[in-house]
């Protein structure tokens, strides 16, 4: 019963946060992306609009390391629309690491026609605004897209999110048979995107490449609301 | 910047309709697509549900009903639904649901119609209903084969024919004049003269006795070749003067119009015929020469077959067939259903036998006595495929004196079965070969012997011997064999107590029923995880169609002709029968689909099938074809109670 408290008590209410952020953001596209709002924490997941996000990085630190690529694909619990989804190719304001380059496999040639982020950040910030995003760990995507926006703007962004990774977690590592199993020594189930995938019976997909990664964060949500929550759970279960 | 969905777009090119369209089209359709997830057991569509969409399985499998809740089809990845709907007011008739967790591409109408428009093969392909029961995918570019032309494709001029009564001269210079190798020989007026025809195959094969009502049709009543003018006039000094009804062939194998030519080159094979006169109504239309058959397909069986009487010793013999395997591969990737794959192999399989016997004799001398070897099992049921044992036997002339003769077949038997095993055909592990005395027997010996297993059955001494069963004369006295047959189907149908050993026997091999939930495996240490298709499926459902078969007194072989013999019986309703058709085509097809797979890539092949290996639609229709079996054994066991 206290751990439920204690979530509750950090759980934030994003709609309510987020009309705060309008009336201070100073940027015009920030603000135009928070007076879209968030919706009502007890929305029903059958009735949000979710937008699947994920970047591809120059190194894992948001302040030290900038963002490649940008995949997105808008979708709800019913269907994925390829024909929204976006993709950008960038150009860092950090050296782009060879480590890296193996990685996602955007080179430096690619990168040095791109634009900076600050020439997308419009459509981007528009494709996001008034959805959810769903992320495969947040904390790339929410924590990157704010120390890139800061850097640049002077003024970072915050959002919620529902993390597919985190929603994993909660299945597999938290609860008594997960600390039975770490009590063992055995080691916990991998969360990582496709592996979870993988449980849900969805096909392997070549990672790495953000827009493929969104359609896949995308997917993966949708088959962990089919197998573990309901279309009337509410967003607020989710979104963190 | 324009997103591309690279995932999608490759998926897409991996199947038909879509792995034909260019690179631009696939990558349009893969950012108009829209994804799904349903869980196993979800519907996806309900009956009168609207359709907008062309849906395509990414991953998972889903199941199709009819209204009444009968199943109609089961479709794993690449499987299309929906498109009936599209072209229907778009409302679903057929519900879907997922039987596995499935992720689905939703292709939109828009879309759709703009692809129907723009590329006539898509259009034809989403049109017909269907697709995923057989495969269909390879045939396109196959759409020249032998398996699914017409005969008459090949006819490349007017047949020219000649009337009885002209002179062999006469004959020999109209030939020369048309420049053809062979001539028609027609009778213009009486009908009385007709042919009898042998009827090789049974559908399309016409008589074509009863036709020609009218006095004034000309009547085909023998063939005249290069070869026969060679053979029969030039080399026997036979007069000149003659008339050509003197030294024409009057036993002829003739074709219907309406056959395919892989038809005409069976026909051509078995028979070992280099003309075939195809008629339409019983006036012929045209002669397919062999040579029409293999400028056609070079690498065709028949080129095949040709090839392997070319062959002046064993080891030129085993460096052929080495092709064989190609032969069947090229079959699989041209549709050809089971019996066509069966029949071409056996075809293949004899033809190396019969070289084998005349490289024996002329290394041996003539035989002392006339004799007739042979094949037994599946070459004998035209069902043999590309793993297989050598079963072989000789009936020897009843003047048989061991003293005196027992040397030259023993040696002439050494080198047919040593050849055989040279080419890759394996030594019997029953020993069901004719280099074992116990099966060189003389005619009388042999209906001794059949008699005995007929009168006195017992189940053991039965065990063994269900191959000889099947028996067909390869070489020498053919017509022996076929005797023997005459005697065994006359005689078994009248004892019960054999038919209820041989059917008690039918029944020690069972399917593998817990097949879809949970494989049952062979145990033997290559193949653990595996299904023996052979041991499992075909040969427990030939042993069954066998026992009716004898039990009705068919005399056909192979186990399609006789179902055909069993429905005329009605000993079974014909439901079943039909049934047990589809059973043994899809357990072959399964069986012979795989080793083609095994053989291009490089592997041996064998009659193991492991469950990773088969789609999902292999293993539900396995699984129904292992009912069908195991039903099928339940009523032996009612009908021939032991």
């Amino acid at each position: 019963m206290t751990r439920l408290k204690s979530r509750e008590k950090h759980t934030i209410d994003w709609s309510q946060r987020v009309k705060e952020q309008a009336l201070t953001a100073k940027d015009t596209r920030i603000r135009a992306f928070y007076e879209q709002g968030a919706v009502a924490a007890d929305t029903p997941l059958k009735e949000v609009t979710f937008v699947a996000l994920d970047f591809e990085t120059t190194g894992l630190n948001a302040n030290e390391d900038d963002i490649v690529s940008i995949g997105l694909v808008p979708f709800t619990l019913q269907r994925i629309y390829c024909k929204d989804a976006k993709q950008w190719i960038l150009n860092p304001r950090q050296h782009l690491a060879t480590e890296s380059v193996v990685i996602h496999g955007i080179t430096h040639s690619a990168i040095n026609n791109a634009p900076d982020l600050m020439r997308v950040l419009e459509p981007l910030l528009a494709a996001l605004a008034g959805r959810v995003v769903v992320a495969h760990y947040r904390y790339i995507e929410r924590e990157f897209l704010h120390a890139a926006l800061k850097v640049r703007l002077g003024e970072g962004i915050c959002f919620p999110v529902v993390d597919t990774m985190d929603l994993e977690a909660r299945l597999h590592r938290k609860g008594v048979k997960a600390f039975v199993c770490r009590f063992f020594g055995r080691k916990p189930l991998s969360i990582r995107l496709s592996d979870s995938r993988a449980r849900y019976n969805l096909p392997f997909y070549k990672q790495h490449e953000a827009l493929t990664d969104a359609v896949a964060t995308a997917e993966l949500l949708q088959a962990q609301v089919a197998y573990h929550y309901s279309p009337d759970t509410r967003i607020a279960e989710l979104w963190r | 910047m324009e997103a591309e969905h690279i995932e999608v777009a490759g998926f897409l090119n991996q199947f038909q309709p879509f792995s034909g369209l260019p690179q631009e089209t696939l990558n349009s359709i893969a950012q108009q697509v829209e994804i799904a997830y349903y869980r196993a057991d979800s519907n996806i569509f309900n009956f009168g549900d609207e359709v907008h969409d062309l849906c395509m399985i990414r991953s998972g499998s889903v199941e199709i009903y009819r209204r009444n809740g009968d199943l109609y089809n089961r479709l794993s990845a690449g499987g299309l639904f929906g498109q009936m709907g599209l072209l229907m007011n778009n409302l679903i008739r057929l519900p879907v649901k997922a039987l596995e967790d499935s992720l689905i591409y939703f292709i939109p109408e828009s879309v759709f119609i703009r692809l129907c428009d723009e590329f006539e093969a898509f259009a034809y392909f989403v049109e017909m209903d269907d697709h995923s029961n057989l495969q269909h995918a390879a045939s396109d570019k196959n759409a020249n084969s032998l398996m699914v032309s017409k005969a008459t494709m090949l006819i490349s001029r007017e047949p020219v024919s000649i009337l009885n009564t002209a002179t062999i001269r006469q004959a020999a210079e109209k030939m020369t004049e048309e420049g053809v190798s062979s001539l028609l020989i027609v009778n213009a007026a009486s009908p009385a003269l007709s042919t009898t025809l042998s009827s090789p195959l049974s559908s399309p094969l016409s008589s074509m006795t009863a036709e020609s009502q009218e006095g004034e049709e000309q009547q085909m009543v023998g063939i005249i070749t290069d070869r026969d003018l060679r053979t029969r006039v030039v080399s026997t000094g036979y007069p000149l003067d003659a008339t050509i009804d003197q030294v024409m062939s009057t036993d002829l194998v003739t074709l219907d119009v309406d056959a395919y030519a892989f038809e005409a080159m069976l026909s051509m094979l078995r028979y070992n015929l280099h003309h075939l006169p195809i008629l339409d109504k019983g006036r012929p239309v045209g002669v397919i020469a062999i040579s029409d058959i293999v400028r056609y397909e070079s690498q065709s069986s028949l080129y095949m077959v040709g090839t392997v009487f070319r062959q002046n010793s064993v080891e030129e013999l085993k460096l052929i067939s080495e092709e064989i395997s190609s032969c069947f591969v090229r079959l699989v990737n041209e549709d050809a259903n089971s019996h066509m794959i069966g029949s071409a192999m056996s075809v293949i399989g004899r033809s190396v036998k019969q070289r084998l016997l005349e490289l024996a004799e002329e290394h041996l001398g003539p035989p002392p006595l006339p004799y007739c070897f042979l094949a037994l099992g599946s070459m004998a049921r035209d069902e043999q495929l590309i793993i297989t044992d050598q079963d072989n036997a000789l009936i020897l002339d009843n003047q048989y004196d061991p003293q005196l003769h027992a040397e030259y077949f023993e040696a002439l038997a050494h080198f047919v079965c040593d050849g055989l095993a040279a080419c890759g055909f394996s030594y019997c592990s029953g020993g069901i070969m004719a280099t074992n005395p116990r099966w060189r027997k003389t005619r009388h010996e042999w209906e001794a012997c059949f008699a005995d297993w007929i009168d006195n059955p017992l189940p053991e001494a039965l065990l063994n011997c269900s191959i000889f069963f099947d028996l067909e004369g390869v070489w020498g006295q053919t017509h022996w064999a076929e005797q023997l047959n005459i005697f065994v189907a006359q005689k078994a149908s009248h004892e019960p107590r054999f038919l209820a050993s041989l059917a008690r026997n039918a029944l020690s091999r069972t399917p593998p029923l817990g097949f879809f939930k949970n494989f049952v495996m062979e145990q033997d240490g290559q193949h653990r995880k595996s299904i023996n298709l052979k041991r499992r499926g075909t040969a427990p459902l030939a042993d069954l169609i066998r026992v009716h078969a004898l039990a009705v007194g068919s005399r056909a072989r192979n186990s399609f002709e006789r179902l055909d013999d069993i429905i005329k019986s009605k000993i079974l309703p014909e439901g079943r029968i039909s049934d047990l058709k589809d059973a043994l085509e899809f357990i072959s097809m399964v069986r012979i689909r795989h080793q083609a797979i095994d053989i291009e890539a490089g592997r041996t092949a064998d009659n193991n099938i492991e469950p990773e290996h088969l789609s999902e639609f292999e293993r539900r229709n396995l699984k129904d074809a292992f009912q069908v079996l195991s039903n099928s054994q339940r009523f032996l066991k009612f009908r021939y109670p032991y």
